[in-house]
């Protein structure tokens, strides 16, 4: 019996920290439809700029290689942001996600480094 | 025994199952699918990472008349690009459909994402068989074999995605889907942005880059 009131007491204190971290989980406001769609149109307009630009390589000169990395980060961290709904979920999702991009970019960076692709 | 008291707790509560949260009576109060769905794909930039750094490096590394600028067609991967940029937000909406509780809608959007992702992988078929018609094999240099590599493994990634979201689609419809619906979708629909994020990656760094 008293396992029973123990356990139903555990179980509350446990739901309620679970609805806790599930509130902190979910902060943030969910976007609308019609927002997705808005920052799948300023995307598509990137994506456009984008295309013009290797088409300006020799007008553009030094500018053009850093003009097309920011656009890209633009577009592949709008859409982990907000069409993955990173930035509103828990930190444990972001830290699992980011740690293996960090990774990845860490350890092909330096590859590369040997290789002296940078050098080229 | 905690752990087994608290588990029995979360499945005796009617409301659990109505409500689908069955799966957030984990130890961190977050879902398990979820959380491994997130080192999956953590994961997958490993891999992904290191066929983009291959392609860099052996990139240049071909016969003068089957270079990338040679055989690229940037107004038609544009075109592809485009076409998986949009089956992201077609994904959101079935995403967001589901959390409504939305099945009629969460199934339009869902099998409008699997087209929108078949075509891609269309292009992209006819875009290898045109490179192969010019004379680039798999073998025929180490531009071509890092460039197949890179460009197949993310056409199997997206097929893989259409064979889910069809999956899924069947499984609502017959309502198969146990516990949280708008989870499983969701889940669905992390994969399929991850599959778009690694285009936006290799779009820019294969196709419009000069090598």
């Amino acid at each position: 019996m008293s396992d029973t009131t123990e356990t139903t007491e555990l179980g509350e204190g446990y739901d309620q920290r679970n609805q806790a971290v599930e509130h902190g989980a979910h902060q943030g406001e969910h976007w609308s439809d019609l927002k997705f769609v808005y920052l799948a149109l300023a995307l598509a307009v990137i994506t456009a700029i984008e295309v013009a630009l290797s088409y300006m390589v020799d007008d553009l000169g030094p500018v053009f290689l850093p003009a097309l990395l920011i656009l890209m980060f633009i577009k592949f961290f709008s859409v982990v942001s907000y069409f993955m709904h990173l930035k509103f979920d828990h930190r444990l999702f972001s830290l699992m996600f980011y740690m293996g991009l960090i990774l990845a970019v860490v350890v092909y960076s330096i590859a590369l480094f040997t290789f002296k692709f940078f050098d080229a | 025994m905690a752990d087994v008291a608290i588990h029995e707790t979360s499945h005796d509560d009617p409301g659990h199952d109505d409500h689908g949260h069955d799966d957030h009576a984990t130890s961190t109060g977050l879902s398990n699918n979820k959380l491994g769905m997130w080192i999956f794909l953590g994961s997958e930039c490993l891999l992904f990472g290191g066929l983009i750094a291959t392609y860099m490096l052996y990139r240049g590394r071909h016969s003068e008349n089957l270079g990338p600028d040679q055989v690229w067609d940037i107004p038609f991967t544009s075109a592809s690009s485009f076409v998986l940029l949009m089956s992201s937000l077609t994904m959101v909406l079935a995403v967001t459909a589901a959390q409504r509780k939305d099945d009629r809608n969460t199934n339009l959007w869902l099998t409008i994402t699997a087209l929108l992702g078949s075509l891609f992988v269309a292009g992209q078929v006819y875009e290898f068989t045109t490179f192969y018609r010019e004379g680039l094999g798999f073998t025929t240099s180490l531009f071509a074999s890092s460039f197949y590599t890179l460009t197949g493994f993310h056409g199997v990634h997206v097929t893989v995605g259409v064979i889910m979201l069809l999956a899924t689609v069947g499984m609502i419809m017959k309502r198969r889907i146990p516990g949280d619906k708008a989870e499983v979708v969701e889940l669905v629909g992390l994969y399929w942005h991850f599959v778009d994020i690694v285009w936006i990656l290799i779009f820019t760094l294969v196709y419009l880059i000069p090598a």
